[in-house]
């Protein structure tokens, strides 16, 4: 361990590093508020560094060097895009830019959409209550400063608000045209009592990305949100989702990552009403230099709420998988159920997965559970397998599959789930 | 059909422990044998290393299917060439579907060899027929593989999985171990039905009761990885009634 002073000394260093060239973009008045109060907990914060307790098993600096490295583009070659072929109201980003000539008309019945820039513009926005806020609520515990900055600096991103039930998801698209780059983008999503949406997000977004998503979703409303991050090999980003949850509320969030040379996603869910549920999920294939890291916190604040976490990693040469995730439960949460599991699977003896799975109740009644494994394919299970007459890759392929559908399981579309494995299978039918 | 020769294996991590020593058998087309043998005398390693399970080095000796050389092929190769092990103890696999590891398995055998793979149609017809033969609920095939099953489920598993692979040498590793009387019948009938001049069978077990469904032509006793004495279905009976002992005694002397 560091001295604390001189650990604060370094993390506001990397800040003013960063920030040196950088001004605060201008807007109304609502988001210039916003934005210096987020920058100012950025300077009082400062930025993650190596020594950082919550960054123990993943490196910051690739997320906070004041240049962002580049990261070669990747050609799909004949795979088509995730989500193709289902029918929603796209929204097109290149390079973290909304492009409105690529992107449907922001309308959907049920459905109120417009863009950062939009409401930004304006005096008195919906939003005004939400942006920043849910960012600067998730400090604690625990800092997460990178989110900061993005509230203060993301000029980018879309406010949707969810006051029926549309009949299409609304899907994000991020594409990348260069190497170099850096994209910033800020969306939140509110969600009116009874109300019920499902957001899609794919893409890789910019070689160098910070992403925020704030979420409210009100009494007895629904959010489906599943994510595909794309599959460059050396992109690096941040991704963080706050969500808070009212009486009777759900959130289902799953994200797909395939490669990536560094990728940390941090989730952070707040039951706050009664009888809220919320299942929060990842399946991870990385193989080589690929580093991806799920950081979850969920807090029981209130009783009768249902979480669940569910982490599937599957790694191979060299590539690693972090996971910490965090149940805390107050004393008021009573009959809390709560489970978290996060698993990887190792195809080779160069793969490394590091866990901290973490329990903090306070209250006396609640049902929680929580479980990390790392192991590789069972040999016993790959030989019952070919003595049927699987062919060794054919069989191995089915259990990598078997390990990841647990997750999978956390999509509630069919044919949504089915479109990701599909992604997954063949990315794995590439390597194994 | 399966022919062994004089063949000896012993363990891949720990070359000192020889389990079989000099086995030798011959089973022909429609024949059933039967082997019996005391605890730890190498029943189950001679179906593993004529299935191709890993850690387990041959050293000498020989053992063919239908004059191919079953030791030098993969265990889907094994598979594919008519050989099927129903496991002492199946194997259970949370993720996969009965059902869908059972097509993919009969699947890959055909396009093995050479054939046309069956359509989902016309696999479930003909699963969905054995299963209830076998009285194997439509629910359990949707479960995953042996997954939450009763040690009677996953015997009867194993011989559903037997009747849609169709194979011509079925090795069965005491399937009667754990059965009911009513659960031993059925599976009995389940072997005998795919009795067949073109399929032979080689069933391990240590108890006579099974015998007296699954008839056998020829009765071998095995004792530290060696057939010490074969001889008619009245082997079985000796068995029953006296035990290893004398015969053991008998070979030692
Ligand atoms: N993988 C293994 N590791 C260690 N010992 C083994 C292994 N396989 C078999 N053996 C030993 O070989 C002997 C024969 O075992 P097995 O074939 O299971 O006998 P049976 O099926 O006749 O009861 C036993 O002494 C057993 O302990
Ligand atoms: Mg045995």
């Amino acid at each position: 361990m560091i001295p604390r002073a001189k650990l604060k000394s370094q993390k506001l260093e990397a800040a003013e590093a960063l920030l040196a060239a950088r001004a605060l973009p201008g807007g109304g008045a609502w988001i210039t508020r916003a934005r210096e109060a987020a920058h100012a907990r950025v300077m009082d914060m400062g930025l993650p560094v190596k020594r950082d307790e919550y960054w123990r098993y993943t490196d910051p600096r690739r997320l906070t060097d004041a240049e962002p490295q580049g990261a070669a583009l990747l050609d799909p070659q004949d795979e088509s895009p995730v989500f193709d072929g289902f029918d929603r109201v796209k929204l097109v980003f290149v390079d973290g830019v909304l492009n409105e000539a690529e992107s449907d008309p922001l309308a959907l019945e049920g459905v109120e959409i417009c863009t950062l820039a939009q409401a930004a513009a304006t005096d008195l926005h919906w939003a005004r209550d939400l942006y920043g806020t849910l960012e600067a609520r998730g400090q604690k515990p625990v800092e997460r400063s990178l989110a900061s900055l993005n509230t203060a600096y993301a000029t980018e991103g879309v406010l949707i608000r969810v006051t029926g039930r549309p009949a299409k998801p609304l899907s994000l698209i991020y594409h990348r045209s260069g190497e170099a780059g850096e994209a910033m983008v800020h969306h939140v999503i509110r969600v009116e009592p009874g109300a019920e949406a499902t957001v899609l997000e794919n893409g890789p977004m910019a070689a160098r990305f910070n992403q925020v998503m704030e979420v409210d979703v009100a009494q007895g409303g629904t959010l489906h949100h599943i994510r595909a991050q794309g599959r460059d090999h050396e992109r690096a980003g941040v991704a963080h989702l706050f969500a808070q949850l009212g009486e009777g509320a759900n959130l289902k969030s799953f994200t797909l990552t395939a490669n990536g040379a560094l990728i940390r996603n941090e989730a952070v869910i707040w039951l706050d009403g009664a009888r809220g549920s919320a299942h929060i999920a990842g399946a991870t294939v990385g193989d080589g230099a690929f580093h991806h890291d799920d950081t979850v916190f969920i807090n029981h604040a209130a009783p009768q709420c249902e979480s669940r976490q569910v982490f599937k990693k599957v790694l191979r040469h060299g590539a690693v998988g972090v996971f910490q995730g965090k149940i805390l439960v107050d004393q008021v949460a009573q009959l809390t159920d709560g489970y978290q599991i996060s698993q990887s699977l190792l195809l080779d003896e160069d793969a490394q997965f590091l866990a901290k799975p973490e329990l903090e109740i306070y209250a006396d009644d609640v049902k929680c559970s929580h479980g990390s494994t790392s192991g590789e394919i069972d040999p016993n299970q790959l030989f019952y397998l070919r003595a049927r007459g699987l062919r060794e890759d054919q069989a191995k392929l089915l259990l990598v599959l078997a390990f990841l559908a647990e997750a999978l399981e956390e999509i509630a579309d069919p044919a949504l789930a089915e479109d990701l494995r599909e992604r997954m299978e063949s990315w794995l039918k590439r390597r194994v | 059909m399966l022919e062994i020769n004089n063949l000896h294996c012993e363990l891949e991590d720990d070359t000192e422990v020889k389990i079989l020593k000099g086995l030798s058998l011959t089973v022909k087309p429609g024949e059933v044998h039967a082997i019996m043998g005391p605890n730890g005398s190498g029943k189950s390693t001679l179906s593993y290393v004529l299935s191709g399970r890993d850690g387990y080095e041959v050293t000498e000796g020989s053992a063919t299917l239908e004059g191919e050389d079953l030791l030098d092929m993969e265990p889907e190769e094994r598979a594919a060439a008519g050989l099927f092990l129903a496991f002492q103890y199946p194997v259970e696999i949370p993720g996969v579907g009965n059902m869908t590891f059972l097509r993919t398995a009969v699947n890959a055998q055909r396009k093995a060899r050479g054939e046309e793979e069956l359509s989902a149609g016309e696999f479930l017809k003909i699963i969905r027929a054995k299963a209830k033969e076998l009285q194997i609920e439509p629910e359990m095939l949707k479960r995953p593989v042996n997954v939450g099953f009763s040690g009677g489920e996953k015997k009867r598993n194993e011989i559903l999985q037997m009747a849609m692979l169709e194979p011509k040498m079925c090795i069965l590793d005491e399937t009667d171990s754990g059965l009911d009387v009513d659960a031993m019948k059925l599976v009995s009938d389940g072997v005998n039905a795919l009795r067949a001049s073109d399929r032979a069978f080689l069933v391990i077990t240590h108890y006579q009761r099974l015998l007296n469904h699954i008839k056998p032509d020829v009765v071998h006793i095995m004792s530290e990885g060696r057939i010490i004495k074969s001889g008619g279905p009245e082997l079985a009976l000796e068995v029953e009634e006296n035990g290893y002992g004398d015969l053991l005694a008998e070979a030692n002397a």
